[in-house]
């Protein structure tokens, strides 16, 4: 292990975060057992009580986690200058087994913790707090989540050792080998963008007909769903778009595939500005379309078709943003790739 | 929207001036946040200052270099050796280095007598010229184009005239450096021609260090090979090491100033307990009341998080961080005089945050939570 | 407006010290009413009074309001309509020290979120309603008796409640304060607030304004008198 203080902190968050869920847990076994709102009694009084302390727990949990990513990925950029053939943070991720499934645990932890959180927020607009049930049930299974994602964390770092010997994101990010990673690689530039345009527009479409408020009700809810699908086609396609052509666009470099590279201060941490509002789009988008899944409890009538209409137009709105750096980039790019 | 902004100013409102009327009650917990806060913040400052340096010093070290050993000690390499290192398929730059330490006794401190690399056209020095460091001007009192006077240990005396002082930014590498020619050098230590203190080359492929060095292993059985990478690794391995050492001693303070600040947001006076049923009774809920209390958290936080920070930062790069660097002597005596160029970047400050306020933030929750359940009807009770 | 059905409350429930404070109470509170809840103490009435005022939740029974159930209500709701329904005067007037009059006053809209500026002008008009709008920017704690349970008042009718609820109004008052508080009682009910009161207070269960008073012991009704 390398005791660096970054890591220590991620270690700690990591640890903080993982036992609040498991006691978080715990007591959803307990309220899953006893919740019993028409009931005055003093154990129910109780339960509703400490819900409140769940939910503060479960927000701070989300933000911290939210940070963790954050750090996790920035972190792991300046520590490649510790790894023997590493540039970037692919470098540092690929100096343990455990580095990208650790990545990946992180990733979707953001996402189930913010499902969570729109549940809980929804939950918390109905006077008979119809979707406690379902919201613990989710705690219930993102527990295991989290379990698993501060394990791969913990052995991610514990793995690490300074004189690793490691491989560079131009030798993984590279269009003639195999795996994921090079396939993405291999899309050619043009294609990859007008997948991530069409994805944008399909995503923009349901997302605007879901957040519409004039509808009728069984619209409205499909478009929501369909912006569900969409965000998440989006986020795949963004990603792609990423690796085969927008990264291309900022080193302006034809060969340069790396979506982690763009995290450096070289480019103006311009990573960042594409990947928060990717990341908050699909969130949002796939927080409406799970409300959309859930049937509609009569307490939520009027709070439900709203909420899940103002997280479809945030949605849209964090694409859009998205849309508009990656547009900047290309513009201000001194690379053609095409028609040039 | 709007009335949930307006709700935000209240309660931010509301907590800034509870902290006000209960503040004295909590300033003694505030002092050790922001304490905590400037220790963990010097390590981090310093520790993120010093590799930096490391790496400015590294990024100037040759690929390799050999030196010869005898009996487990450094020993001189000859001229034959270095003969025996040229032809080497990929390796680069291959030259003996001359390069020791004086005692200076008129300034106490020891310099550093090198001389330059013939490979580096901006370091020419003609006999009797000399480039210095910083430091040994500040010690010397001598700028460019004055004359700097040295006595070695076997009395012999050496009169050089000052053709550069290298410019601060530098300092950590170059403060204690006195760059000689050859000649003088030789003259000055009693060294004879063909004499080398060890020998350095530069690698063309980076890819090719560890293979070069083996081969040169093989030329030269009775060197030892120093690559730039195990430098660097052995660098990081002692501030790994001593970094984890006081990030450790400090986890224990963080738990105790984290048991302190639970013990202090469960323990509240009798009067805010009333106040807390009072808001309660007048309509506020649980949920208020948190959000609130955190807003009591979050600007106290802020506030400890920026005082300490901006001690920290004074105390590390304006005063060389006196409080800490007895801990950390070891990596002063690699670095002799340490003028720690000011940075701070995000991931330090993120850092910082992941282990302060993360911690003070957690601690309080369960807390709060408690005061705020309380029974609205407790007051008419 | 407001109906209890068959409402009891226990603290302590399932330990061996168990006590039921109201038990099986049934009552109606007619709006623009001004009703006395009278009892001596430890009979159960400021209990009662907490039921009625939503600051708690009855163990087991109903609590009407306009036909709204509000027994099973969790907390969060249970206090929006408590904010927007009922204002509260506690006998220890019970406001917070440190702070101005006027900020007193403005306490319980905080969770509503109005516009700053028109709640503070809302709250002064309130002040300027009692007569102590010339106090207001002075802290709570250097005020005089009266005037804290006027600033009291002021506070419980900010957010504009159908029903002011006051327990023990006058314990902490000497006689010429008591008449001028039921000047305000009856200022009130002119306006149409329902007023409902607990007190052991002859002067106030006596008094003209009072339409109702109901006798309370051992938690129950004792009788009920028009």
């Amino acid at each position: 292990m390398i005791l660096h203080p970054p890591i220590l902190a991620l270690v700690l968050a990591s640890l903080i975060g993982c036992g609040l869920i498991a006691w978080a847990s715990l007591f959803a076994w307990r309220l899953l057992a006893r919740w019993d709102l028409a009931s005055g009694a003093e154990s129910q009084i109780a339960l509703e009580r400490r819900t409140y302390l769940v939910s503060t727990v479960m927000a701070f949990v989300m933000a911290m986690q939210i940070g963790a990513l954050v750090l996790f990925v920035f972190n792991a950029d300046r520590m490649a200058a510790m790894f023997v053939g590493a540039m970037c943070a692919v470098g540092t991720l690929n100096a343990s087994v455990y580095g990208f499934p650790a990545l990946y645990a992180k990733m979707a932890m953001f996402f189930a913790a913010s499902l969570w959180l729109v549940a809980d927020h929804v939950d918390g607009r109905g006077r008979d707090y119809p979707l406690t049930r379902f919201k613990y049930r989710l705690l219930l299974a993102i527990a295991p989540l989290a379990l698993v994602e501060a394990g791969l964390s913990l052995a991610y770092f514990l793995d690490l050792k300074a004189d690793t010997l490691t491989s560079c994101c131009g030798s993984l990010f590279t269009p003639n080998k195999d795996g994921i990673a090079a396939e993405m690689a291999s899309f050619d530039a043009a294609s990859a963008l007008g997948l991530i345009a069409a994805a944008l527009l399909l995503a923009g479409g349901t997302g605007l007909a879901a957040g519409s408020g004039r509808l009728p009700t069984g619209v409205l809810r499909v478009a929501s769903l369909a912006h569900g699908a969409a965000s998440l086609f989006v986020f795949g396609a963004a990603l792609i778009a990423i690796v085969s052509a927008l990264s291309l666009y900022v080193y302006e470099h034809p060969h340069h595939h790396c979506p982690f590279c763009i995290l450096k201060r070289e480019y103006g941490y311009v990573g960042f500005a594409l990947y928060l509002p990717l990341f908050a789009g699909t969130a949002l988008g796939a927080g409406g379309a799970m409300l959309r899944t859930l049937p509609l409890p009569a307490s939520l009538n009027v709070a439900l078709p709203s909420i899940a209409g103002g997280l479809a137009r945030a949605s849209v709105a964090a694409f859009a943003l998205f849309a508009a750096v990656a547009a900047a980039i290309v513009w201000r790019s001194g690379l053609i790739l095409i028609g040039g | 929207m709007g009335a949930w902004a307006t709700r935000q100013r209240y309660l931010i409102d509301f907590a800034a001036l509870s902290l006000w009327r209960h503040g004295a009650r909590s300033l003694g917990l505030w002092l050790i946040y922001v304490l905590v806060v400037f220790v963990v913040a010097s390590v981090i400052l310093y520790g993120a200052a010093i590799r930096r340096e490391a790496n400015a010093v590294l990024d100037a070290a040759p690929d390799v270099v050999a030196q010869a050993m005898r009996m487990g000690r450094h020993e001189m390499s000859t001229g034959a050796d270095i003969e025996k290192l040229r032809g080497l398929r990929g390796a680069d730059r291959l030259e003996g280095r001359l390069w020791g330490y004086l005692y200076d006794t008129s300034a106490a401190a020891n310099f550093t007598l090198q001389v330059p690399s013939g490979f580096d056209p901006r370091f020419r020095l003609e006999r009797g010229e000399a480039i210095i460091g910083e430091g040994v001007a500040r010690l010397r009192k001598v700028e460019a184009g004055k004359m700097l006077f040295l006595i070695s240990p076997a009395r012999r005396f050496l009169k050089l005239k000052v053709k550069q002082v290298l410019p601060l930014g530098s300092a950590l590498v170059s403060s204690d450096l006195v760059l000689v020619g050859e000649a003088d050098f030789r003259a000055f230590f009693d060294l004879p021609a063909g004499q080398y203190t060890d020998i350095a080359m530069r690698v063309r492929n980076p890819a090719e260090v560890g293979k070069i060095a083996e081969k040169s292993l093989l030329a030269l059985p009775g060197h030892r090979m120093v690559t730039r990478a195990d430098m660097r690794r052995t660098y990081e391995a002692i501030f790994s090491w001593r970094e984890g050492v006081l990030v450790a001693l400090l986890s224990g303070a963080l738990l105790a100033f984290a048991i302190l600040a639970f013990d202090k947001a469960a323990g509240l006076s009798a009067g805010e307990r009333r106040e807390i049923g009072i808001l309660k009774a007048i309509g506020w809920d649980t949920g208020d009341v948190i959000g609130m209390k955190l807003w009591e958290g979050a600007v106290v936080s802020v506030g400890a998080f920026l005082a300490g920070t901006v001690a920290a930062y004074a105390h590390v790069f304006l005063f060389s961080a006196p409080l800490i660097e007895p801990v950390i002597k070891g990596w002063s005596t690699l670095f002799p005089r340490v003028t720690l160029t000011p940075t701070v970047d995000a991931l330090q400050v993120a850092t910082l945050g992941f282990f302060t306020v993360v911690p003070y933030l957690a601690a309080i929750l369960v807390p709060i939570w408690r005061t705020a359940s309380a029974d609205p009807d407790r007051v008419m009770r | 407006m407001l109906e209890l059905a068959d409402v009891t409350k226990l603290y302590n429930q399932g330990r061996p010290n168990e006590v039921a404070a109201v038990r099986g109470v049934t009552l109606d509170i007619e709006a623009g009413k001004v009703t006395v809840l009278t009892g001596p103490s430890g009979s159960g009435k400021t209990t009662l009074l907490t039921l009625i005022g939503c600051l708690a939740r009855p163990t087991t029974g109903r609590v009407r309001l306009n036909g709204e159930i509000l027994s099973g209500l969790p907390e969060k709701f249970l206090a929006d309509v408590r904010r927007r329904t009922f204002g509260f005067a506690f006998q220890r007037f019970n406001l917070i020290a440190g702070l101005s009059a006027l900020d007193n006053v403005m306490l319980p809209a905080y969770p509503l979120g109005p516009p700053h500026r028109r709640l503070t002008a809302r709250a002064m008009e309130m002040l300027a309603n009692l007569g102590v709008d010339h106090r207001a920017a002075t802290a709570v704690e250097n005020l005089s008796g009266g005037e804290m349970q006027r600033v009291a008042i002021a506070r419980a009718l900010v957010n504009d409640p159908a029903i002011v609820i006051a327990d023990e109004p006058t314990a902490n008052l000497d006689g010429a304060l008591v008449g001028q508080f039921l000047d305000i009682v009856a200022t009130l009910k002119a306006r149409g607030k329902t007023v409902l009161m607990t007190s052991h207070d002859g002067r106030i269960s006596g008094a003209p304004v009072v339409d109702r008073v109901v006798a309370v012991a051992d938690g129950r009704i004792a009788e009920a008198a028009a």
